[in-house]
């Protein structure tokens, strides 16, 4: 049994139509479990609920094998760090800090002594007698962590914590808050609207829209195998290429332009002659070489990052990125060979949008090679 | 002679020609007069209805008059002199302090317990925000009129709930004990629709995630209240406090209608005194003194709370 159970959950206002629906989930101890999704995906209200700052309309909520569905926040036993840090602006980082232990009553000197102890940990020594408003917004993000770390609080929610942090910072944070987690032993779930910091920072991950789990994983696995069209387009970045296709007996054609032939060993048969889409990542589609099955593209965009290329270029209705390592010097318009290879094709049902097919060949060996 | 000389020396050339300092002095002088264009309609009103009147009225003050109100001796301080003399102006001053401090810090503490608990997210409280506000809606001639009855020595509300206990009935606005308690309380009543609206808002206005991280690290509600509440409103508070100061020190239409100064001048506060001065006796000057003291004494109570209050209100 997990360190945190889910069973049923179901949130909806004044009894209209439920914004969460059948949440089913187990967080193990010490986990550092990430809640992603769009926005209006509800993610932020399952966490509330978590805290108790939200009423639980359908099922049941156990914390450490206790029903917490009754008890309101300070009973849970966890801290929380919102996305505007929710600091007191007239208390100084030091008052911020103790405001919890104070409120608990804690003995001075306790206070003191976690006060020292938080404030060395965040680096916060030099701070603690500025008011919020004299802090730049990665400092007060650390005054909020350490509100949340000095409450000695086994369980820490974190609510989009790094989306006023400009990029730099938020992947310094990203580092600092995962080995945080580590280090003191956290169980922490945390909400995000970013895929990136989803897949950095997660040991395992849910994928919520609509208020649907979509998919419960580890990153790598919500990456190789999504398990419906949603996750393939949210996890990634570039976002997976997609396009309908249909299988013929000797081919695969997608949208109308690229045929693909296939060996029947390759594809499992029951899907033949349906109405398939199907996804490939960027890094798959490869400058096609000599001796290879190539398909001729016209670049519609070319983005330079330095270490990598981002090519774009039409397939039918849709348009797909090519990622391909390294500076590749082409102009728009030019026509370019690429390689598709079927190991490297997720196949997705077109009416229910899940998963039929995994692509069989992973990105494992590639980085081995390199 | 090679091309870039001539074109290097036109430049410098059109450089000299135009003249920065000037053309900056030009800009300044036109966005001075937009800016005065704009203030204009202010400058006017307040010229006419509030500097004229100002320096009149000090300028009156320094004179006796006749009737129609026009100057006839310059007397200097005299005015003043008189005035600080006078037993009536001195129990008028007495009585206008009595009454700010009966007035402000009740109402104050009134509204801001009202406003607290119209705060509370509950069924209906849209009703009972609307009751608490509506005495702002409430001219202070009705109020008064309203009051009146209340207080009225034998058919009156108050003394029919005192016969009922058996307390002998109470002479509300004639008694000297009792006449300027009565009109405080009608003043407070008066005032706090008002103060309650500006600190309700004041209150709506504070993150509810403050309260929602205090919950977590289990606050108590009056620790909220004490350490968050209050700070936060504190700006509120401050504008609250300093607005109903000045509306005390201002008091005049309810003493009109309730007790016009009497009994033995005990509601006699300063602005129905210089009312009294200036229209039933005439005497312009010695009310123009009594203006400018009440304008002094109102300076210098704002300056002082902005000078001891600002340092304990948090702005964000």
């Amino acid at each position: 049994m997990g360190y945190i159970e889910l069973m049923d959950i179901s949130k909806s206002y004044n009894k209209q139509s439920n914004v969460l629906n059948g949440i089913d989930l187990n967080i193990e101890k010490g986990e550092f479990f990430v809640l992603v999704g769009p926005s209006g995906s509800g993610k932020s209200t399952l966490l509330r609920m978590i805290a108790g700052l939200e009423e639980i309309s359908g099922g049941t909520l156990k914390i450490n094998e206790k029903i917490v569905n009754h008890l309101p926040p300070k009973d849970r036993n966890l801290s929380m760090v919102f996305q505007n840090y929710a600091l007191y602006p007239h208390l100084t980082v030091e008052q911020n800090i103790l405001f919890g232990l104070n409120a608990r009553k804690i003995d001075k000197q306790v206070q003191k002594k976690r006060l020292e102890e938080t404030a060395k940990l965040m680096g916060l020594s030099d701070l603690l007698k500025r008011k919020p408003r004299e802090l730049s917004g990665g400092q007060r993000q650390r005054v909020a962590l350490a509100r949340a770390v000095v409450s000695e609080a086994p369980l820490c929610l974190m609510d989009e914590p790094l989306s006023n942090l400009d990029a730099k910072l938020r992947a310094n944070m990203r580092i600092e808050i995962r080995r945080l987690q580590k280090q003191l032993g956290l169980t922490m779930i945390y909400v995000t609207h970013d895929q990136v910091e989803a897949m950095t920072m997660g040991d395992r991950i849910m994928v919520l829209n609509d208020g649907v789990i979509q998919q419960v994983g580890e990153p790598i696995t919500l990456y190789n195998k999504p398990s419906n069209l949603f996750v393939a387009s949210f996890i990634g970045s570039p976002k997976m290429n997609l396009g309908k296709a249909v299988l013929t007996d000797d081919h695969l054609i997608i949208e109308e332009e690229l045929k693909i032939p296939i060996n029947s060993t390759q594809i499992e048969t029951n899907i033949k002659n349906k109405n398939l889409i199907i996804g490939i990542r960027a890094e798959n589609l490869p400058l096609g070489s000599n001796g290879e099955e190539t398909y001729e593209i016209e670049v519609v965009n070319v983005e330079q990052l330095g270490n990598e290329t981002l090519v774009s270029f039409e397939v039918g209705s849709e348009l797909w990125t090519a990622k391909w390592l390294g500076q590749w010097l082409g102009k728009v318009g030019d026509k370019v060979p690429v390689h598709i290879s079927i190991e490297n094709i997720h196949f997705f049902d077109a009416h229910t949008g899940n998963l039929i097919q995994a692509a069989s060949n992973t990105n494992k060996q590639e980085v081995v090679k390199i | 002679m090679s091309m870039s000389n001539p074109t290097l020396e036109s430049l410098e050339n059109e450089i000299s020609e135009i003249n920065f300092e000037q053309i900056k002095k030009k800009q300044r002088l036109k966005s001075f007069a937009k800016g005065m264009l704009f203030l204009l309609p202010s400058i006017v009103l307040f010229g006419a209805f509030l500097f004229y009147p100002l320096f009149k009225t000090i300028y009156l003050s320094f004179f006796l008059t006749n009737a129609q109100g026009e100057t006839t001796v310059f007397v200097g301080l005299q005015n003043y002199i008189d005035m600080f003399a006078s037993p009536v102006f001195q129990q008028s001053m007495k009585s206008t302090f009595l009454f700010v401090l009966y007035t402000v810090p009740t109402t104050v503490v009134i509204a801001l317990f009202l406003a607290v608990l119209a705060n509370e997210k509950l069924k209906g409280i849209g009703l009972f925000r609307t009751i608490f506000s509506s005495t702002m809606g409430i001219s202070v001639a009705a109020a008064s009129v309203f009051w009146l009855y209340m207080f009225h020595p034998s058919i009156g509300f108050l003394n029919k709930m005192l016969e009922i206990f058996g307390i002998d009935a109470i002479g509300w606005l004639t008694d000297p004990k009792w006449a300027l308690l009565a009109v405080s309380a009608t003043t407070i009543w008066m005032n706090l629709g008002f103060t309650f609206l500006i600190l309700l808002g004041g209150l709506q206005s504070i993150d509810s995630y403050l309260y929602e991280s205090a919950d977590i690290d289990g606050a108590s509600y009056f620790y909220k209240l004490r350490r968050i509440t209050i700070p936060m409103l504190s700006p509120t508070l401050f504008f609250v406090i300093t607005v109903t100061i000045i509306n005390a020190f201002q008091t005049f239409g309810q003493i009109d209608i309730l007790t016009q100064g009497g009994p033995q001048n005990t509601t006699n506060l300063i602005v129905y005194s210089i009312y009294r001065e200036a229209f039933a006796n005439y005497q312009f000057g010695t009310a123009s003194a009594q203006s400018i003291v009440l304008f002094i004494i109102i300076l210098v109570m704002t300056v002082l709370q902005f000078k001891l209050g600002e340092r304990k209100v948090h702005y964000q």
